[in-house]
C-alpha cells in the first residue's frame, strides 16, 4: 500500500480498486446503530486546513472518528498562521505532537508534496490550489460505480472550468487509470489544450456541450468559481450559463441511465439548474455520503497496517 | 507464528465425504443443543467460515426443515494484530434481515487455534447488536489457545505441534473439500 495520497496519479488501477472495494464495506457502517470501528484506535489524524471548507473537512473528520482515531482540527484562521508561521514550522509542530496522518488543504499547488518531506506520518491531499483533490475523484468514481455498476468504458463528460479545477484534474487521472473515457467540455479559455494533453493522452476535448450529452453516461458539472467571473474567461455569467449550464432541456438529451454529478458547492442557476440538481438523476447528495466511506477507506489503508 | 515451508510434508486428515459427515454431525449437534435451532442465526467468519455456515444451514434445513438465517461477520478491523501486519483487505459483514438482537448467534469458523479471531468476532458482534447468547462452531480445533475460549461444536480435534499448520480447503472457494496438516517433524 502507498504511504501518502498526494495525487490521483499515486494510484494504480489495483490500488484504486482496493480503495473503492474497501469503501463499499465501510459504507455498510452507516446503516448500523454503533457507527464506529476500532481500526485506528490511538492514532492521531490532523486536519490542516488553510482554505475554507465545510464538506471536505467534516467528511474527513467523520471518517477519522468513525475509525476511532483522535482528530485534531487546525484551521489557518485563529492559529499561529495568522501570526505569520510558515507551513514548515507548522509541520514540525505537528510532527512533534506525533500526528500519524495529516490531511491538508492549501491554496498553494504542491503544498502536500512539500509537507510529506517534513513529517513522518502519511499525508493526504484534501485539495491543493488548482492542482489536485484525489479523495474527491475517488468518491466520484465510487458514486459512478455504485450507480452504473462499472467504470471501465464509461463515458464521462467533465464540464466547466477545467483550467482551475483540482477536481477535474484528479478525476481525469483516476478515471483514465480505471478505464473510463473522459471528455472535457467548456469554453476554450478554460480548457487549454496543453493541460488536457498533459493530464492524459486519451482525454478528448469539446467546446460544444450539446453534442457531447447524447453519448455520455456521466456528466460532471464543475463549479464556476465566482472569483473567475471578473477575470474575463467568458463574456458574462449569463452567456456561460446558456452555453455550458445544465438545464432541463439539456438533461433530456442524456441517455436514460445517465447520471448528473457536481462536487459542490453548487451555483444553482449558473452551471446547474435547480430542477436538475434536485432530479433523481443527480447524485449530489449521494456524493457527500460516499465521501465519508471513501475517506474511511483511504485512512484505513494508509494507517491501518504496519 | 512461523509457517511451515511450502514444500513441507503434509498429511490429509479429512477429505470429501468424511468432511461432509463431520458437517452433518455438527448440524445434528446444533439441532440437539438448541432444541431445534429456533431463534438461531449462523454467522460465518470470512473467508472459509462463510461457506461452512451456509452448509450447516442447508443441512439443518434438510434434517428438520428449519430455516436458519445465515450471515457473515468480518473481523479484520477488530483484530489485535492489525497494526503488526501489512494492511489487510476487508471481508464482508452481512447480517440477516432480522438482525441478531435477542437471538442465539452461532459463530462459524474453519480452524480454532489461538482464539484471537474469536475474541475479535465477539468484539465485532458487540457493535452490531445484542444477541441473547453466542456459541462457536469450528470444523477443526487444533489446540494452542492463547485466550480462555472454547468451541461449543467441534468437527474434529487435531493435536498439532506449533510448527505445523492446518489448512482447510472447501469446494466453494478452493475447488475441493480437504483438511490438511502441513509441516512438523515427521
Amino acid at each position: 500500500m502507498i504511504k501518502h495520497l498526494r495525487s490521483a496519479a499515486d494510484l494504480d488501477a489495483a490500488t484504486a480498486t482496493l480503495i473503492l472495494d474497501t469503501a463499499a464495506e465501510m459504507a455498510a457502517l452507516s446503516g448500523r446503530e454503533v457507527k464506529k470501528l476500532p481500526a485506528l484506535r490511538g492514532r492521531t489524524v490532523v486536519n490542516l486546513f488553510y482554505e475554507d471548507s465545510t464538506r471536505t473537512r467534516i467528511s474527513f473528520e467523520a471518517a477519522a472518528k468513525r475509525l476511532s482515531a483522535d482528530v485534531i482540527n487546525f484551521s489557518a484562521k485563529g492559529s499561529s498562521v495568522s501570526k505569520g508561521e510558515s507551513l514548515k514550522d507548522t509541520a514540525l509542530t505537528l510532527q512533534a505532537m506525533g500526528a500519524d496522518a495529516v490531511v491538508i488543504r492549501h491554496s498553494a499547488s504542491g503544498a502536500p508534496h512539500r509537507l510529506a518531506n517534513w513529517v513522518d506520518g502519511s499525508v493526504v491531499n484534501a485539495g491543493d490550489g488548482t492542482h489536485e483533490h484525489p479523495t474527491q475523484a475517488l468518491l466520484d468514481a465510487y458514486t459512478m460505480r455504485s450507480r452504473l455498476g462499472r467504470l471501465d468504458g464509461l463515458k464521462v463528460a467533465i464540464v466547466g472550468d477545467v483550467l482551475h479545477s483540482r477536481v477535474a484534474r484528479s478525476n481525469v487521472l483516476l478515471l483514465t487509470t480505471l478505464g473510463a473515457d473522459v471528455t472535457l467540455v467548456g469554453p476554450p479559455t478554460l480548457i487549454p489544450l496543453d493541460v488536457a494533453a498533459a493530464l492524459s493522452k486519451s482525454t478528448k476535448v469539446s467546446y460544444d456541450l450539446d453534442s457531447v450529452l447524447p453519448d455520455s453516461d456521466v456528466v460532471m458539472m464543475l463549479r464556476v468559481q465566482t472569483e473567475r467571473m471578473q477575470d474575463s474567461y467568458f463574456p458574462s455569467a449569463r452567456e456561460y450559463s446558456r452555453r455550458y449550464g445544465l438545464d432541463m432541456p439539456r438533461m433530456r438529451k442524456l441517455p436514460e441511465h445517465a447520471v448528473v454529478m457536481h462536487p459542490g458547492p453548487m451555483n444553482r442557476g449558473m452551471e446547474i439548474a435547480p430542477e436538475v440538481a434536485d432530479s433523481p438523476r443527480s447524485t449530489i447528495v449521494e456524493q457527500v455520503a460516499n465521501g465519508v466511506s471513501v475517506r474511511m477507506a483511504v485512512l484505513y489503508l494508509l494507517l491501518g497496517g504496519k | 507464528m512461523a509457517q511451515p515451508r511450502a514444500d513441507a510434508p503434509s498429511k490429509i486428515i479429512l477429505a470429501g465425504s468424511d468432511l461432509h459427515r463431520v458437517v452433518d454431525r455438527i448440524a445434528h449437534q446444533i439441532l440437539e443443543k438448541t432444541s431445534g435451532a429456533t431463534g438461531t442465526v449462523l454467522l460465518g467468519i470470512p473467508t472459509r467460515g462463510v461457506p461452512l455456515a451456509h452448509r450447516l444451514a442447508a443441512r439443518i434445513h434438510a434434517f428438520e426443515g428449519v430455516d436458519v438465517p445465515v450471515g457473515s461477520l468480518d473481523i479484520t478491523l477488530y483484530r489485535d494484530d492489525l497494526r503488526l501486519q501489512a494492511t489487510r483487505a476487508l471481508g464482508r459483514t452481512e447480517l440477516p434481515a432480522g438482525g441478531i438482537d435477542g437471538l442465539r448467534v452461532i459463530l462459524v469458523d474453519d480452524v480454532l487455534f489461538s482464539g484471537r479471531s474469536v475474541r475479535a468476532a465477539l468484539d465485532a458482534l458487540k457493535d452490531l447488536g445484542r444477541p441473547s447468547s453466542v456459541q462457536l462452531a469450528v470444523l477443526v480445533d487444533r489446540g494452542h489457545r492463547q485466550l480462555p475460549i472454547r468451541a461449543d461444536y467441534v468437527g474434529k480435534n487435531i493435536p498439532t505441534a506449533l510448527s505445523e499448520s492446518v489448512k482447510v480447503a472447501l469446494t466453494e472457494i478452493d475447488g475441493a473439500d480437504e483438511v490438511k496438516l502441513i509441516g512438523g517433524l515427521t
